[in-house]
């Protein structure tokens, strides 16, 4: 334990000239500044919740700045509507349930920004705003507030939406073709959707740019890599989650193709369409709805990765990134209670 | 073992105290399954009400002659045969609401709210006790069912009653329609209910704490 890792002491009383009838001290006894009291350990580390969520931020940002590029005001309009919905809705329940204010740990905006990134771009934005307001009472306060929400609260009001409009969330227009967010674009099927209702093969380079229909900040697998990578390098998240639900997803789908390359797509394209990436680096390693033990990370993303490719080979809807990331989520306390590590010399029954 | 309640509080302690769903959640495979229209709530809760009352009352007048080992299955007996008759007048006179109801008439048999108010109440009380308590759960069991009903076709269809209440720039909200709207609307109308009872909530007691 260094020097500087020692808890703060009380600030120093400024040097002031002597009065005799003020005691400099009495400023420090203030009725409303609180004893702060706390058991060991003592150790500080510099990261904060807000810190963390700020960083979060940061890696997202060129995945949201790739969507206005490529969908323009509708990008805008959704952004704009999904985030400042969040903190709305986030102040309100604040003042409703008298708690302090929470806006400035930034993870209402962080619901909003991800709820925005996974709308479909012609989204209309009195449902996007229903959806993120979801999102934070429902996914996250109903649950007991930012730590306790057992799903990702993102996801939960994204799957709010796709259950509500299953239509519009289907709905998709093709990148540089949308002015306005109601405006029509040119529709345009998702890669996966043409290979699951067509057969058609999309080429790696639109899933890698990005210029392909899809989500806003979903369709370029480079952009969100690189603020993945960010996350992984400053141990922001958990590099075994997104490791084990990629692996995952590759090898069970790469059986499925090398048994009939012809029915089902190849392990590369799973890998880089769809949600996948996003889901894998930004809503997987959701520090609250994800295990806490570096085993249960393993089991957590496998899981995952198996059930995405279950849901996108063989289920009703061509993406399932969501479904799998929410059904892992309910397993989470399951996993950790199961990989609990064991007490020094424990012997369990 | 009888009840020393007033006849007054037999009868009003069904519809908040003591409502069947909102307090001891009693009957709710109905009340998640049938509410996503006010018409099948009120169908539902009407029939549930009926089979209540005509069931309470044979028992109640029967309670002596039933013998304690087999009284469960005396009960089903009784319970079945009114469900039998509720199920047979809606298919007869109501065919549409019947058709939508579907198997939840007939599964009335099996309410837990039925059965509980026979075992609880009726099988130890006189007939006129019985009949008030049953009546004043069957409203309560009403009015939860309607206004979830009520709730959940504005929203999942934009109407009430079947009549179009919301313009056409409401899009519907195809989730409350379906099995997770249920879910969603009873939680949020038990929380409400629960802090609204919360003896805690009180101004004074907020103050210390």
């Amino acid at each position: 334990m260094t020097e500087e890792n020692l808890p703060q002491a009380q600030p120093e009383t400024p040097k002031k000239p002597v009065k005799p009838k003020k005691d400099p001290r009495a400023k420090l006894y203030k009725p409303e500044t609180p004893l702060i009291l706390a058991s060991s350990p003592h150790f500080h580390t510099r990261d904060t919740v807000p810190r963390i969520m700020w960083n979060v931020i940061a890696a997202l940002v060129p995945a949201t700045v790739l969507a206005l590029v490529y969908f323009q005001w509708a990008a805008v309009g959704i952004i704009l509507t999904s985030v400042s919905s969040a903190l709305i809705a986030e102040m309100l329940v604040n003042k409703v349930k008298g708690d302090s204010f929470t806006i400035p740990d930034g993870s209402a905006l962080i619901t909003g920004l991800l709820l925005a990134l996974t709308l479909p771009p012609s989204f209309s934005l009195g449902g996007t705003a229903l959806g993120s307001v979801f999102a934070i009472v429902v996914g996250k306060h109903f649950f007991g507030g930012l730590g306790y929400n057992i799903f990702n609260p993102a996801l939960l009001g994204r799957a709010f939406l796709q259950a509500s409009f299953p239509v519009p969330m289907t709905t998709w227009i093709w990148p540089l073709t949308a002015r306005y967010a109601d405006v029509d674009g040119i529709t345009a099927a998702t890669p996966l959707g043409l290979f699951k209702f067509e057969g058609v093969s999309s080429e790696l380079s639109g899933l890698l740019t990005g210029n392909i229909s899809g989500s806003l900040g979903e369709t370029s697998a480079i952009t969100i890599l690189i603020g993945g990578l960010y996350l992984l390098i400053r141990k922001y998240a958990d590099w075994r989650i997104p490791m084990s639900f990629l692996l995952s997803t590759f090898l069970v789908s790469g059986v499925f193709w090398l048994i009939s390359p012809e029915s089902y797509p190849s392990p590369v394209f799973q890998l880089f369409s769809g949600g996948l990436m996003l889901g894998a680096f930004f809503m997987a390693t959701d520090m609250v709805t994800s295990p806490v033990t570096a085993r249960g990370a393993w089991i957590f993303g496998t899981g995952a990765g198996f059930i995405l490719v279950i849901i996108r080979l063989f289920g009703g809807l061509p993406e399932g990134v969501m479904y799998s990331i929410l059904l892992m989520n309910a397993f989470t306390p399951l996993i950790n209670r199961y990989t609990r590590p064991k007490f020094f010399g424990e012997i369990r029954a | 073992m009888s009840s020393s309640l007033s006849l007054k509080a037999e009868f009003v302690k069904g519809i908040w105290k003591e409502n069947p769903v909102m307090a001891s959640l009693l009957g709710l495979c109905p009340t998640l399954a049938v509410t996503n229209a006010a018409n099948n709530g009120l169908a539902m809760g009407l029939a549930t009400t009926f089979v209540l009352l005509s069931s309470s009352l044979m028992i109640s007048a029967l309670r002596n002659f039933i013998p304690h080992q087999v009284r469960i299955a005396g009960y089903i007996v009784i319970i079945a045969t009114f469900v039998t008759v509720a199920d047979r007048f809606l298919a007869a006179y109501f065919p549409s609401i019947s058709a939508s109801l579907g198997p939840y008439i007939p599964l009335i048999v099996v309410n837990c709210l039925i059965l509980g108010r026979q075992e609880a109440f009726s099988s130890k009380n006189g007939i006129g006790r019985s009949l008030l308590d049953s009546l004043g759960m069957g409203i309560g069991f009403i009015l939860v069912l309607v206004v979830l009903g009520i709730i959940r076709e504005i929203l999942g269809s934009g109407s009430i009653f079947g009549m179009a209440v919301l313009g056409d720039w409401f899009t519907p909200w195809m989730v409350m329609i379906l099995p997770p709207g249920a879910f969603l609307t009873l939680g949020i109308l038990i929380a409400l209910a629960n802090w609204y009872n919360d003896p805690s909530r009180s101004k004074e007691r907020r103050a210390v704490s």
